[in-house]
């Protein structure tokens, strides 16, 4: 109870900082998200019928997913120096994972009745690609960016480490000064955003997600 | 007009799926393609829309080369029904019905119209189910929705991939019926895959058997059950099909035809010397035309011939003219309902021109079902 005495008078008194360092992590995190949707989507859609490829594509990624972030971060140093760069880049290889797999296995779902009927009727690629495998894979794709970008969020508290800022920021200045309000105030913020992040996406995730796919089967006539 | 000249489809140079198979289907024709699974039916009715490209020869669409012809716009003129029904589940079924229209820019209104009356033929009201998902409707639903896309773009043709197959018994007998009806409505030319022979023998105008990538035999139904050219045909098609079909069997099948006749100008004496000579029942009374073939006027038998006394009587005078024509088309059934209303003994059949051309007896009809009636081990 008494930290949280102490927790209150401190946001309040460093809102301004506070709401900054946010904004430098939201910012993060959905600069790396949103450039892995621009590569991980594509991908996932050139390699689903690739079956050597996928297979090379993902193990990839598998990999660069077992590096430990702070290693990852380290490794993203020598190439791009430090502060915002490295940080994004370590960040978009994470969520390159989650979206590049989901946007395949979403694909890969799609009833095959479904895509031969869609040929069949003289469907174009693209258009099958568009008309039918997007609108049903967007569930299972936006699955994976949910998970891409709490994850992210996450992780970004460490880029603190190399120069980048955000919310770790304030938990790793809090540590070393121990200033316990301040740890509190960067652990609740990334996680709050984390939590309002994901209610979004899921959000969007429905709109995005036709009513016919959700539709209850038993409310058969 | 369909014609498939010498198809041949080859996987890894090696086994022959389909091999040079002659087919031509004529225009507003059902015909239904069986066999053995294996057999090179599907893949032949892909080749028709081009899922499949021929190894060899060529299919031509009322005289076009379909090589020729850009294969989504041919798609999208030939109408196609699978067994999975395939519809798009994110999509209502009016928007499922709507595609190919919609894929061919075609005016948004008018669609809607179209689909609205599609809906009704196919007998889901538009309004109750116009909004709906695919997920909501049962499957023989579905497969009426999918049996309306096909037609949404008034193809004349349409391929049917055992549409019908995954569907519980009564939905399909159903469906059947419903597309035997629509066949007559519209007239659209339809090439059926199946491997039931009940529902071959049900739809089809004519069945194409297959066999290794050929075709056994190409024939209408009946012809297929009375004269199967091979063994293979026969034992495919089932020994005692005939049997539990007895509509198939015509008036011409089981008539009698060693009929005598006698011209109507002859004397009852000279009659009762003919019937004598061919040890016949009952005489045929014809009288000559100018032209064509002799009409029939009556029948004439021993009683009647026997209870004139004027021996110089003219059969034509003395026989019963009150007989009851069958026309040689008649199913079997309908002629056993009719001899038995009118508990007649002798049925003389007639073709269109009334031209005696046979007799139905009850011993005609038992010497036909004895022979097609099932053996003993299909008991």
């Amino acid at each position: 109870m008494e930290l949280l005495q102490e927790l209150i008078p401190f946001v309040t008194s460093h809102w301004s900082d506070i709401m900054q360092k946010t904004l430098q992590h939201v910012s993060l995190s959905f600069a790396a998200v949103g450039l892995a949707c621009l590569v991980g989507i594509p991908v996932g859609f050139f390699i689903v019928n690739r079956e050597k490829l996928s297979g090379v594509v993902m193990n990839i990624a598998n990999v660069i997913q077992t590096i430990p972030s702070l290693a990852l971060f380290a490794f993203a140093m020598p190439l791009f120096g430090i502060g915002t760069k490295p940080a994004v880049f370590a960040l978009f290889l994470y969520a390159l994972l989650p979206i590049i797999k989901n946007t395949l296995i979403g694909i890969r779902n799609v009833n095959p009745a479904t895509i031969k009927a869609a040929v069949g009727m003289g469907m174009s690629r693209t258009q099958v690609m568009f008309k039918v495998e997007v609108p049903l894979a967007v569930s299972v794709i936006m699955g994976g960016i949910r998970i891409a970008a709490v994850t992210s969020i996450g992780i970004t508290t460490i880029a603190t480490l190399i120069g980048a800022g955000g919310l770790g920021d304030l938990i790793y200045r809090g540590l070393s000064m121990y200033n316990q309000p301040m740890i509190l105030t960067g652990a609740i913020f990334s996680a709050l955003l984390a939590l309002i992040v994901d209610f979004l996406l899921g959000l969007l995730e429905r709109a995005l997600t036709s009513k016919g796919i959700t539709v209850n089967r038993s409310a058969n006539p | 007009m369909i014609e498939l000249k010498n198809l041949y489809k080859t996987y890894d140079r090696k086994t022959d799926v389909v091999k040079n198979l002659n087919l031509v289907i004529q225009d507003g024709e059902l015909v239904v393609l069986i066999g053995e699974s294996g057999c090179g039916k599907t893949t032949t009715m892909q080749m028709i829309n081009r899922l499949i490209e021929p190894t060899g020869g060529s299919i031509l669409i009322n005289g076009k080369d379909t090589k020729t012809i850009d294969k989504n716009t041919l798609r999208r003129n030939i109408g196609y029904v699978i067994q999975d029904i395939g519809l798009f589940p994110h999509r209502t079924i009016e928007q499922n019905i709507a595609t190919v229209p919609l894929l061919c820019r075609k005016d948004r209104a008018q669609v809607t119209e179209q689909v609205r009356a599609l809906m009704e033929t196919v007998g889901l009201p538009y309004d109750q189910y116009a909004a709906r998902y695919p997920n909501e409707l049962s499957g023989g639903q579905q497969q009426r929705v999918g049996v309306a896309r096909a037609l949404a773009n008034d193809p004349d043709i349409i391929l049917m991939d055992e549409p019908f197959s995954a569907l519980d018994p009564i939905t399909r007998e159903q469906l059947q019926d419903e597309l035997l009806r629509l066949h007559d409505e519209m007239g659209k030319t339809i090439v059926f895959v199946t491997h039931d022979m009940d529902e071959a023998i049900k739809l089809g105008d004519k069945i194409a058997i297959m066999q290794n990538g050929e075709i056994a035999q190409f024939d209408t139904p009946e012809e297929l059950l009375k004269n199967p050219v091979s063994e293979f045909v026969a034992a495919f098609i089932g020994q005692n099909r005939l049997w539990k079909t007895p509509d198939l069997l015509k008036a011409e099948d089981v008539m009698a035809k060693d009929i005598v006749m006698v011209d109507a100008n002859r004397t009852a004496i000279q009659a009762i010397e003919i019937m004598k000579k061919r040890n016949a029942p009952v005489l045929a009374v014809v009288e000559k035309t100018a032209s064509g073939p002799d009409r029939l006027l009556g029948l004439v038998g021993i009683n009647r011939l026997h209870s004139v006394l004027d021996s110089a009587a003219k059969v034509k005078d003395i026989m019963k003219t009150d007989i009851i024509k069958i026309p040689r088309d008649m199913s079997l059934t309908e002629v056993i309902a009719l001899r038995g209303q009118n508990n007649v003994l002798f049925s003389p059949v007639v073709n269109g021109s009334d031209e005696l051309v046979g007799i139905i007896t009850n011993t005609s009809i038992v010497n036909v079902l004895s022979q097609i009636m099932p053996g003993k081990e299909d008991y």
